[in-house]
């Protein structure tokens, strides 16, 4: 497990910066010193590298607006990396080859924060959707496969309903379901658990490893829930703001971390490293109050 | 100097909306022959786009006709010529009001319709999962809809001219009593198909480019929120009409030119 040493000033320099190990050396994608931003004014990652191992369940965790989700959609190719790299099986992504970027986007599949479904459709054809747009399979092999696809997220009761008539679990599922119709050899999650009651996440946490165990496929969960992240994870990252990897490892090694900001993350403390209060000027000062301290 | 450097910023990001439009046009453009290949999808919109505009476009295209009938009466009465009112009232119609009115209606119901949906999909990351699963949203989802309208406008805008004249018969054969004969023939003689009906289907189907088009640009454009999707089809509405009036000028000025 490496941690991030001088995690006070937010913005380490390069040395302190967790080092790509040899845990995960048969990485299918790899990030290498990345730096972005939406805008040339706000940086969201800050020379961050990553490797996501073959067929192994990868988290990356971290506070909300740290970066996890552009992680994702720089892996998805949606935005060109200001610096660094991203490779996937070795080749760097290149957002401008748009025959590279679909060929690369067929090997992946992406569950959405909140599933985004086609609520025009029916589960029946959200699911079918990937299967009739990148495949001539007959009408019978899709209805089997996606039928298969449904059984075994645990909808296939489901298939005729409409998107309106499911809850926010179920429509999860059937994004789990969408994601593997064409057996992708990655499955990236963006925040998988959120919103979802107890039984829910345990549900939908125990078929994601399910699914990476029985693909073999390459799998990254983008989340802050920690406990279920670990509970299914071979690997993590943890980010923080500005954009930084502030320690990445196996979850035992994470949870042993003496770094603050780790323990503060883990445990889910209020206050430590990561202030409670946004930066702001003495209290006394924007209450008007003169010659009084805050 | 402030006030040039504000000329020049106007100026600069009039011509980089301009080219963006352009550019956005150009790709929806491209998309069409594979768009083209699996029509089912155009046709399921031209079928909800006409559908959803049917009943306002009719009954707009009846209550026209009943008052063009009237004006009309009452001007040509006093010269004598009551019986062209027919012949004014088709004119009208196939030339003018048919393919602007259509248009607006258009815009006012389908186009906002279209830009609420695109908006909302784009707000619910469906585009943003289309192209995650490798399927261009441009072809998939605006290129149908496009077309849709194209086709839908011309359509639309022939049921509302013939409505129209329906209006006025009823108004100036059945209600004022105007002889059906001269009603009838005075338009048959003086409605030439190529010119008059010839052209009022050209600038409709250049109104539905136009409508169909600004609809689609505005919602794939919107800013994901509430907020954003309500002033985009509040954008659509204004471009659009102001588009289709400017337009229609063009083309009148081109089609009808005695010179």
């Amino acid at each position: 497990m490496v941690a991030h040493d001088n995690i006070a000033s937010r913005m380490p320099s390069d040395t302190d910066r967790p080092t790509l190990d040899d845990a995960s050396a048969d990485a299918l994608i790899t990030i290498d010193r990345v730096t972005f931003g939406y805008d040339p004014s706000r940086t969201i990652l800050n020379d961050i590298s990553m490797r996501f191992g073959r067929g192994q369940v990868t988290a990356i965790l971290g506070g909300s607006g740290c970066g996890k989700t552009t992680v994702l959609r720089l892996i998805g190719g949606v935005h060109p990396v200001g610096k660094g790299s991203v490779s996937f099986d070795g080749q760097p992504i290149d957002t401008r080859d748009a025959a590279q970027l679909y060929r690369l986007r067929r090997r992946l599949g992406m569950l959405f924060q909140f599933g985004a479904l086609f609520t025009d459709l029916s589960v029946f054809e959200n699911v079918a959707f990937p299967l009739r747009e990148h495949t001539n399979l007959d009408d019978t092999m899709i209805r089997d496969i996606v039928l298969m696809k449904l059984n075994a997220v645990g909808l296939r009761g489901a298939a005729k309903l409409r998107i309106a008539e499911i809850s926010g679990g179920m429509g999860r599922r059937v994004a789990l379901a969408r994601a593997i119709a064409l057996d992708p050899e990655v499955l990236l999650y963006d925040e998988p658990f959120t919103g979802l009651d107890p039984i829910a996440m345990g549900v939908t946490a125990n078929l994601i490893r399910k699914l990476n165990d029985a693909t073999g496929a390459t799998s990254l969960v983008v989340s802050h829930d920690v406990h279920e992240c670990f509970a299914i994870c071979d690997y993590a990252y943890i980010m923080a703001a500005p954009g930084v990897v502030i320690a990445h490892g196996h979850p035992d090694e994470l949870n042993a971390s003496a770094d603050p900001q780790v323990r503060q993350f883990l445990r889910g403390e209020p206050d430590g490293p990561v202030p409670f209060h946004y930066p702001a000027p003495p209290f006394a000062q924007d209450l008007g109050l003169r010659g009084t301290t805050a | 100097m402030n006030w040039l450097a504000a000329i020049g910023r106007y100026v600069i990001e009039g011509l980089r909306a301009l080219g963006h439009h352009a550019f956005f046009f150009w790709e929806l453009l491209r998309t069409l022959p594979t768009s083209l290949k699996r029509p089912y999808f155009a046709l399921l919109q031209v079928h909800a786009l006409g559908n959803l505009s049917l009943l306002v476009i009719m009954s707009s295209g009846l209550a026209v006709g009943f008052v063009l009938a009237l004006q009309s009466y009452y001007a040509l009465v006093t010269y004598g010529a009551a019986d062209s009112v027919g012949l004014l009232v088709n004119l009208s119609l196939v030339r003018e009001l048919g393919p602007v009115v259509t248009a607006l209606l258009f815009a006012g119901r389908a186009g906002t319709s279209l830009t609420a949906e695109i908006g909302l999909m784009k707000a619910g990351e469906q585009l943003a999962a289309m192209e995650l699963m490798a399927v261009d949203p441009k072809s998939r989802v605006l290129a149908p809809r496009f077309i849709g309208g194209i086709v839908a406008m011309p359509i639309l805008a022939l049921l509302f001219s013939a409505v129209g004249i329906f209006g006025a018969y009823i108004v100036g054969v059945q209600l004022i009593g105007l002889d059906p004969g001269n009603f009838w023939s005075a338009m048959e003689n003086g409605v030439d198909v190529r010119r008059d009906l010839g052209n009022g289907i050209i600038k409709s189907v250049v109104f539905g480019v136009i409508c169909s088009f600004v609809a689609v640009y505005q919602g794939y454009e919107a800013n994901a929120t509430p907020e954003g999707v309500a002033r985009a089809t509040t954008r659509t509405v204004v471009i659009s009409s102001l588009g289709v009036l400017a337009t229609d000028f063009l083309l009148t000025a081109l089609m009808f030119s005695t010179r």
